[in-house]
C-alpha cells in the first residue's frame, strides 16, 4: 500500500478549470540497480494511474521507469459538481493503491 | 537475357537502394520507431505543443517537465493522449498521458529520470487525428543511476 497525498483547491466555482496535483509514495524501481549481493533489483514502477471525478475517469497515465520515484504528477480539470476524485495506480508488482480528494464547488 | 554480370548488378543496387533508407533513419534518428508506435504512421507537425524542461538539470533523476498543448480542449477538438520520448533513456518512453475535454487545460507536469545529456520529445495526439509534436535539448551534470554504481 503507497501513501500519496492529493492536493486541489479548498474550494472551486462552477466550470473553473482547477489544479490537481498527486505525489504518491513508491521507489518506482527502474530494474538497473543491484543489490548488496549482485543481484538485480526487480523493475518495479506504477505503471497505470486513472483519476476519476465523481465516478468519470478524467485522466489516465502509463508511467514507466522514466517517471522519478515518488512521482508526481499534475494536470488540470473543469469543476462542475461536489465531490470526490479517486484516484487508483497499480504497480509491475500488482500492487494496488488508492487515494480520494474532495472538490467542493460553490455557486 | 540479361547477362549475369547484369543480373548481379541490378541485384546489388536494389539491394542497396532498399537497405540504406532504412539504415540511415535508424541511425538519425532514434525517435522515428516510437514516433511510428505512437502514431501508427500520420504525420506529425511541428508546434502547438510547448515542452517546459530546464536547459540544464543538476539532478537527472528528477528532472522537472511540463509539456502543455494550445488548444481550448473543447469536445469538437481537443487533445487526447500526450506521450513523452527520450533520446537515450533505456526505456525511450518515459510516459503517455490521456486527456479528455472534462481537463479544460490541456497541460501535465511531472519529474522524470534522464539518462545523460540528450533530447527529448513530446507528441500530442488531437482528437481530430492531428499529431503536434516538440523537442527540447536538455544537459543533465548527473545522470539517474541506471548502471551499477
Amino acid at each position: 500500500m503507497s501513501l500519496a497525498r492529493i492536493q486541489v483547491p479548498a474550494s472551486a466555482k462552477r466550470g473553473e478549470v482547477i489544479e490537481v496535483r498527486i505525489a504518491i509514495q513508491h521507489a518506482m524501481e527502474a530494474g538497473f540497480r543491484y543489490d548488496n549481493n549482485g543481484r538485480t533489483i526487480p523493475k518495479n514502477v506504477i505503471n497505470t494511474l486513472v483519476a476519476r471525478y465523481n465516478g468519470t475517469e478524467v485522466f489516465r497515465a502509463e508511467l514507466g521507469s522514466g517517471i522519478s520515484a515518488n512521482p508526481y504528477l499534475q494536470f488540470f480539470m473543469t469543476a462542475e459538481a461536489s465531490g470526490d476524485i479517486e484516484f487508483s495506480w497499480v504497480d509491475d508488482a500488482g500492487e494496488r493503491g488508492s487515494e480520494r480528494a474532495a472538490i467542493v464547488v460553490v455557486g | 537475357m540479361p547477362t549475369r554480370r547484369q543480373f548481379v548488378h541490378a541485384a546489388g543496387t536494389l539491394a542497396a537502394a532498399s537497405l540504406l533508407p532504412l539504415d540511415v533513419a535508424a541511425q538519425s534518428d532514434p525517435f522515428a520507431p516510437l514516433i511510428a508506435d505512437f502514431t501508427g504512421g500520420a504525420p506529425i507537425k511541428q508546434g502547438r505543443v510547448t515542452l517546459d524542461i530546464p536547459e540544464l538539470a543538476d539532478n537527472g533523476n528528477a528532472v522537472p517537465l511540463r509539456v502543455s498543448v494550445e488548444n481550448d480542449m473543447s469536445s469538437a477538438s481537443h487533445v487526447q493522449r500526450i506521450t513523452i520520448l527520450s533520446e537515450k533513456n533505456p526505456r525511450p518512453v518515459i510516459g503517455t498521458f490521456h486527456l479528455t475535454p472534462r481537463n479544460g487545460r490541456a497541460l501535465i507536469s511531472t519529474r522524470i529520470r534522464l539518462n545523460g545529456a540528450q533530447r527529448l520529445m513530446a507528441i500530442a495526439q488531437l482528437s481530430d487525428g492531428t499529431y503536434w509534436s516538440a523537442s527540447a535539448d536538455v544537459i543533465v551534470t548527473s545522470s539517474a543511476c541506471w548502471d551499477e554504481s
